[in-house]
């Protein structure tokens, strides 16, 4: 057993956890933050997308013990209060999801991506929102309005 | 997954330890393909030793003529870095073009050349570029470390620590991803390098990364795409599938390297 602390959302969250503890997993089952999503589980479909210390990864491909004392935000943790986050509000706004089951990893990466291209300075065009969700698979056929959503919120945040 | 026992690792002597002392020990990186594949249960080793977090691993160092990347430094700051954008462009569009935006925030260099997938893309910049992989024991060349399909000349217990790139007049990479996957079929860097001009093919042959040295002399010759394009690939030693065959292969490895000429020309990073 690994004893596991780490910050969730801005939370100190500790627990005793099989070593073999995958971080989507002691998101879901031992929080029950279940925000996060597991889809294919082959690191393929981007549906459990979180921030670890504020960049993308895919939380089912990561050991919880090995992000011990690092901060961790889920979709639960993007919203201030009642006040969604731009890029939920723009997913609402501009329809960018059917059954939603990819909505959560789709709107961690699109906060990812709107935060270093504006580190980076570059623009997060169309071509470039479309190239950077390579690793969220929507099966609704949903994109067009993923990527104005995202490009709506780029603007908005 | 099985069950496996997990150790942090503080530093590189103490992960030597943990490995030495493990019953069947395996070093975990940025843990991008060795936990799918752990998930899948085609890997269960005893104990995972995590060196991803030893901060004398992580980072990129300018030295005299060269670059030193620090073996658990992450493809997305490689892409990211200024140095390597300046210095190194077909590395750094090498680095931004692996997995997806998520596994370059974890997906690490030494943990891919560890494991040396033959459709990996690092092997070929490392090769072409004529880098040395820096280990807690030795400096291997590039060419006496990669030993075919999965296979690289490191020893029992031996942990990559830095590779270092002699700086090249310039270089470039371009892939030809596999659609699902989007590993690549073919992909190859071709630089001009202090020891001349080196092209490495990675995703297309039977044993892994392999130099060609057709491309090597007509570049050496003529710097150009058309003398990239104008040199017969053979399909000997080219891997046939599902996805391509051999000839299909030769096809795709002439095209990708006139684009990475194409594109080293251009000194910009691309992915």
């Amino acid at each position: 057993m690994a004893d596991v602390a780490m910050n969730v959302n801005g939370e100190a969250v500790r627990a005793e956890l099989p070593d073999n503890t995958l971080l989507v997993d002691f998101l879901r089952e031992t929080l029950g933050l279940t925000g996060t999503h597991v889809g294919c589980e082959t690191s393929q479909c981007g549906a459990c997308v979180v921030h670890l210390d504020g960049e993308a990864i895919k939380s089912c491909s990561v050991l919880a013990a090995s992000v011990a004392g690092r901060a961790v935000t889920t979709i639960e943790g993007l919203a201030d209060g009642d006040a969604l986050h731009p890029m939920q509000a723009a997913f609402n706004a501009h329809h960018g999801l059917q059954c939603g089951f990819c909505t959560p990893g789709m709107i961690m990466a699109g906060v990812d991506m709107v935060r270093r291209y504006r580190a980076s300075g570059e623009a997060l065009d169309e071509a470039a929102i479309r190239h950077e969700l390579e690793g969220n698979i929507c099966r609704c056929t949903g994109y067009h309005n993923i990527v104005r959503a995202i490009d709506a919120a780029a603007k908005a945040m | 997954m099985y069950h496996v026992n997990y150790r942090r690792a503080g530093s590189v002597a103490e992960a030597a330890d943990l490995l030495a002392e493990a019953e069947d020990g395996q070093l975990l990186a940025g843990g991008q393909t060795l936990i799918p594949t752990m998930k899948a249960r085609l890997a269960a080793p005893s104990d995972l030793v995590d060196i991803s977090g030893i901060e004398d691993l992580i980072g990129i160092r300018e030295g005299d003529g060269a670059i030193e990347i620090g073996s658990m430094t992450p493809h997305a700051a490689v892409a990211a870095s200024e140095v390597v954008r300046a210095r190194i462009p077909g590395l750094a569009g090498l680095a931004a073009g692996i997995g997806d935006p998520a596994v370059r925030h974890r997906g690490t260099i030494g943990g891919s050349l560890a494991n040396n997938d033959p459709a990996a893309c690092y092997p070929a910049g490392v090769l072409a570029l004529g880098a040395t992989i820096v280990t807690n024991s030795r400096e291997i060349a590039a060419e006496d470390f990669f030993l075919g399909l999965f296979a690289t000349d490191l020893e029992e217990g031996e942990i990559i620590v830095a590779v270092r790139f002699p700086q090249p007049a310039r270089s470039g990479y371009a892939k030809f991803p596999q659609p699902a996957s989007r590993y690549p079929m073919a992909g190859v860097f071709a630089a001009e390098t202090p020891s001349g001009i080196r092209v490495a093919v990675t995703g297309a042959g039977e044993d892994g990364v392999f130099r060609h040295e057709g491309l090597e002399a007509a570049l050496a010759e003529d710097w150009s795409r058309a003398a990239a394009a104008a040199v017969e690939i053979s399909p000997e030693g080219l891997a046939s599938d599902i996805h391509g065959a051999a000839d299909y292969r030769a096809a795709l490895v002439s095209a990708m390297a006139a684009e990475a000429v194409a594109r080293a020309a251009s000194r910009k990073p691309k992915g």
